[in-house]
């Protein structure tokens, strides 16, 4: 009776994310082909859908199996620089073939690069293995300055830290330049279709957390010598977490790459893998829509702090401690408890007044 | 639960607090037209953006920027001819994507041409936009050459990257000034590595040898092992095609290892003696090329420099001086086409019909704009920039022409 | 070869200062304090100011530089995170990332963009050449200041009753309060003395690499912390290790291999000593309970 109760409150937070996606889709791309929307808001659509990916997917480790991962912006690194080299390779195909072959393969090469660095950080705990995913988002990046990627009619021509070994011919185009990364990226990602792989994203996740391998997922992260006695293996559940999210922060990454014309390695560092991880601790550790909210507010926050100048990011800072403390100190949450207590009273006075 | 939705509430009611005062600044409807007024005087206000790194890491060249373009709208403004600039600098944190979102907030005030961007990774990012919007963009400073490449809206202030290294390596195979060289670049930097590419291929030419080549990224602070390497390659000189913030660094760590060969500069070297707190001795006799030299006597250059002193307290950079360019360069191009045109009210016109009128002016062979980065600058078609850079040496802690 | 190796232990002595901050604030209040490395800018600027404007000897500005960082340190602990001792750890590292966001922009604010010349504290102190390898000065006294300090927290820790209580509270902080030691003294008192710390490395560290800006502090923040955890966190001597053998690692990798592969291969070691001895070389092994 219980079971079928969670069952069903849980289909129902997913039908609300659904919900949310939708209408928020809904909105924009009505504002968008009514003209109605700022080109401030306009330009930011598709990062914000990419961050929404990038949050919910670092929530499945972060919140659903409990690892503490701060590497996340690499595996992003990964998809969107494979997402270069594909889009770039595949010529005159058409935009959306080329986008979607760009996102699956994306998604795929992250995935490997996931499995691989799954296999030694999952074999830690607690703040070591949060210290190991940090540096493996930094050598993910230090590689990809090494890297150098150039495409002539003969294929795709690959270098490392040496981009005289290309080995071009002269009307061959070098595709990534080391560090100074991707340019002249033709620019084909759309919001359609940034929403529809956010839709599927969620999807996977919601289904893969209420099925059974979900379970014995979340059993694991709550006590995993129990979960060990009753014959699951933490390695293969904890692994299927991590290289799911891996890959879904590839696919963002290979939108979010094909949404600028130029992209370098530095941009996906440690500041980026924080960003996302403020979003789903902000958003509520495990609670999806919480993360989607999250990443679509703090993506804009800086934009609309603009107009203080200056001290924008200082603001930025203070807000972000602020929310920190009012919503984990238990005191100073009940102070704002009683605060907006009396406030409601005060209006419901006032209006008994009149 | 309920702590989550707090949390969620009390960011959410931030956000809505911020829109609400911020939604009405729109642009002013404009007349539409592109009034010309028939005395050949160019009138009404012009909407410049600036987008620059104005926090972060690399902030000390967008506030540069900035800061020089905003003395020369205080001077045009002054002048009381009817034209007017109003300027709206925009933070880019020296990263593409915040670029862009920058780009659209000016686009959302009602821009009409921008000076920017500052840095050059953004400004293939904003570019592109620009051009497919068609607004009209003259970077201060991007010097990559990828920046303007198949942009007909996109011109340089500054110098190309590859016109900056031959001139380099020919000024120092002409003057003697050695046969051994180590160059240590920056090769996240396209500007840095630009430079040292044409190098390398006109030393080669020439018969200078390269003894040591070796290089770092943006957040090197060690430069230990490339001074040592090219101490123990026995360089005579050490070609620095860098900033200057990372070239201090290298002149203290060169003297205290013991090594004191020539150091030879480019442009971005500019700004090492105004540095607070260096010991300008370590730069002594340090050479560089540049187009700008805040000693330089000419009255526009010491009218610019005291201004900028007075208002900021500092001695202007390279950067400064490139966007003080900036601002004077589209105003005289603007002058340029309402001399010719009977008069131009720039007032309300579109981004578009300026893009239109500043391209056509900036590739006219008549059109030169003497500023203080170069006297006599005219723009090729590609949008690159042709003008003279100086080389002046370091003694005894000013520059002194060569 | 010998000249890498002198100037890798030189930086190195830097890290293991830095890192011995952070591995002293983890070992009590099981934080990863992520706004230390700002506080080594910050220690950067005010020894600055104090030398430039205010004219001050070295000695002193470096004094007063340790003074505003400790009072820094306790305020920062004060306002931040002590409303969230029963928070979860995700929750303090966050507020830790604020406060450090906090600092980069304030000192923006304060000094500005443009960076600052550190002048040269030793002038006095001559190099001295080991085999034809020059040392700097400040490799002397970087050198020189980490083996004090690494001895001097030593004694500290185990001989005095305050460095007893810290050991205690980092061990059980319900049974050290039962025993009548005031838990959040003594974990003011390890910030101040970690923030301390942080001032003494930012004096050395801009002495060595003179250029100040407000992101100055960042990159030797996350190496330090590297250097902690590669030594195992909460350890003192662990943390000098980590702290040099980071700093040869680095300086041999970048001369031997490829200066931008240096950071990969730190991190590439670390993650290697992780797989090996999962609490780092000098952590104390944890065991589960059930």
């Amino acid at each position: 009776m219980n079971m079928i109760k969670n069952a069903s409150s849980a289909s129902k937070k997913a039908f609300l994310n659904y919900g949310i996606v939708i209408v928020f889709f809904i909105v924009f791309q009505t504002l968008v082909s009514t003209g109605n929307i700022t080109s401030a808001l306009k330009g930011q659509l598709i990062p914000i859908v990419c961050y929404m990916i990038m949050a919910v997917s670092l929530n499945l480790v972060v919140g659903i199996s409990g690892e503490l991962s701060l590497g996340h912006a690499g595996f992003m690194s990964v998809g969107a620089f494979t997402a270069v080299i594909v889009s770039s390779a595949m010529g005159d195909a058409a935009n959306p073939a080329k986008l979607v072959v760009s996102m699956i393969v994306g998604a795929g090469v992250a995935a490997i690069a996931g499995f691989l660095i799954g296999i030694p950080v999952l074999r830690l705990n607690g703040d070591y293995l949060a210290i190991v995913t940090l540096a493996f988002g930094e050598i993910i990046k230090n590689i990809l300055n090494c890297l150098y990627v150039g495409i002539d009619e003969k294929g795709v021509h690959f270098a490392f830290n040496n981009p005289d070994a290309l080995g071009m011919n002269p009307l061959g185009k070098v595709v990534i330049n080391g560090p100074m990364g991707a340019v002249g990226i033709s620019k084909i990602a759309t919001f359609p279709a940034a929403v529809i792989l956010l839709m599927i994203i969620l999807i996977v996740i919601q289904n893969l957390v209420n099925s059974r391998t979900g379970r014995a997922i979340m059993a694991i992260r709550d006590n995993r010598i129990a979960a060990e006695s009753m014959g699951l293996s933490p390695m293969k559940y904890k692994m299927l977490a991590f290289t799911v999210s891996a890959s879904m922060a590839g696919a963002a990454g290979a939108v979010y790459a094909l949404n600028y014309s130029t992209l370098v390695p530095k941009k996906f560092d440690f500041n980026t893998s924080i960003l996302v991880l403020v979003f789903v601790v902000l958003g509520g550790i495990g609670n999806m829509t919480g993360s989607l909210i999250a990443a679509g507010v703090l993506v804009v926050l800086p934009e609309l702090l603009r107009k203080f100048s200056d001290y924008r990011m200082l603001v930025y800072a203070i807000v972000l401690i602020l929310v920190m403390l009012v919503t984990n100190n238990e005191k100073l949450k009940g102070r704002i408890d009683t605060f907006f207590k009396k406030f409601r009273m005060n209006i419901a006075k006032g209006g008994r007044k009149k | 639960m309920k702590k989550k939705l707090l949390s969620l509430i009390m960011t959410g009611a931030l956000v809505m607090a911020m829109t609400a005062c911020g939604g009405n600044g729109n642009a002013a409807g404009g007349n539409g037209g592109s009034g010309s007024t028939g005395n050949g005087e160019l009138t009404g206000t012009l909407k410049l953006g600036v987008i620059g790194p104005l926090t972060g890491g690399a902030a000390i060249y967008g506030n540069a920027v900035a800061n020089g373009t905003q003395i020369a709208v205080d001077e045009i403004n002054a002048r009381g001819t009817g034209f007017t600039i109003e300027l709206n600098p925009q933070d880019d944190e020296h990263d593409a994507e915040k670029s862009v979102n920058a780009y659209h907030q000016l686009q959302d005030w009602g821009v009409q041409a921008i000076a920017g961007t500052v840095t050059t990774t953004p400004c293939i990012a904003v570019s592109a936009e620009a051009n497919s919007d068609r607004v009209f963009m003259l970077t201060p400073s991007a010097s990559a050459t990828s920046v303007t490449e198949g942009k007909d809206n996109v011109f340089q202030l500054c110098f190309a990257d590859p016109n900056q290294g031959s001139a380099s390596a020919q000024y120092i195979a002409d003057n003697n000034l050695a046969t051994k060289v180590a160059v240590i670049y920056n090769n996240a930097d396209a500007y840095s590595t630009g430079i040292y590419q044409t190098f390398k291929a006109k030393a080669a030419d020439l018969g200078l040898e390269i003894v040591s080549e070796t290089t770092f990224t943006d957040d090197t602070t060690d430069f230990s092992v490339q001074v040592g390497d090219a101490q123990s390659n026995g360089a005579e000189l050490v070609f620095l095609p860098i900033y200057y913030t990372p070239a201090s660094l290298i002149l203290q760590q060169a003297a205290s290892a013991g090594y004191s060969p020539k150091f030879f500069g480019v442009d971005g070297m500019d700004g090492i003696l105004t540095i607070e707190g260096f010991d300008t001795s370590l730069a002594e006799g340090v050479m560089l090329l540049t187009p700008f030299s805040a000693d330089a006597t000419d009255d526009l250059t010491a009218n610019f420099v005291k201004s900028y002193n007075d208002k900021y307290g500092e001695v202007p950079s390279q950067f400064a001086a490139d966007g003080y360019d900036c601002a004077y360069a589209i105003t005289a191009a603007l002058e340029f086409y309402a001399a010719k045109n009977g008069g131009l009210d720039v007032t309300g016109m579109t981004a578009e019909q300026l893009c239109d009128i500043l391209i056509k002016v900036f590739t006219d062979p008549d059109f030169s704009v003497d500023g203080v980065t170069g006297l006599g600058m005219r723009w090729t078609a590609n949008g690159e920039v042709n003008k003279d850079p100086k080389a002046v040496v370091i003694k005894n802690g000013v520059y002194v022409g060569m | 070869m010998l000249a890498h190796l002198i100037n890798g232990i030189s930086l190195g002595s830097i890290y293991a200062i830095i890192a011995l901050g952070y591995t002293m604030v983890y070992g009590i209040a099981k934080m990863l304090n992520f706004a230390h490395g700002d506080v080594i800018m910050v220690g950067g600027y005010i020894s600055f100011c104090s030398m430039m404007y205010l004219n001050l000897p070295a000695p002193v500005a470096v004094l007063v530089a340790v003074f505003v960082c400790t009072v820094l340190g306790i305020v920062v602990e004060r306002l931040a995170y002590k409303p969230l001792r029963a928070a979860t750890s995700l929750a303090v590292l966050i507020t830790a990332i604020g406060m450090s966001y906090f600092l980069q922009n304030a000192a923006l604010l304060i000094w500005g963009a443009n960076p600052k010349a550190f002048p040269n504290m030793f002038k006095n102190i001559e190099a001295i050449e080991i085999a034809g390898a020059r040392v700097s000065p400040v490799a002397i006294v970087a050198i020189v200041a980490n083996l004090i300090i690494m001895v001097a927290l030593t004694l500290f820790t185990t001989r005095t009753k305050v460095g007893k209580a810290m050991r205690a509270v980092s061990e059980d902080k319900g049974a050290a309060t039962l025993m009548g030691i005031n838990v959040n003294f003594t974990i003011s008192l390890t910030f101040a003395i970690g923030s301390g710390l942080a001032a003494i490395a930012g004096v050395l560290l801009c002495t060595a690499y003179p250029t100040l800006m407000p992101t100055t502090g960042s990159m030797p923040g996350i190496k330090a912390f590297t250097a902690a955890v590669f030594g195992g966190i909460g350890s003192i001597p662990g943390a000098m290790i980590g702290g040099i053998l980071l700093g040869i690692i680095e300086i041999l990798a970048r001369a031997y291999i490829s200066s931008e592969l240096a950071d990969a291969i730190v991190f590439g070691v670390l993650i290697v000593v992780l797989i090996f001895r999962p609490t780092g070389l000098l952590g104390k092994q944890i065991h589960e309970k059930v």
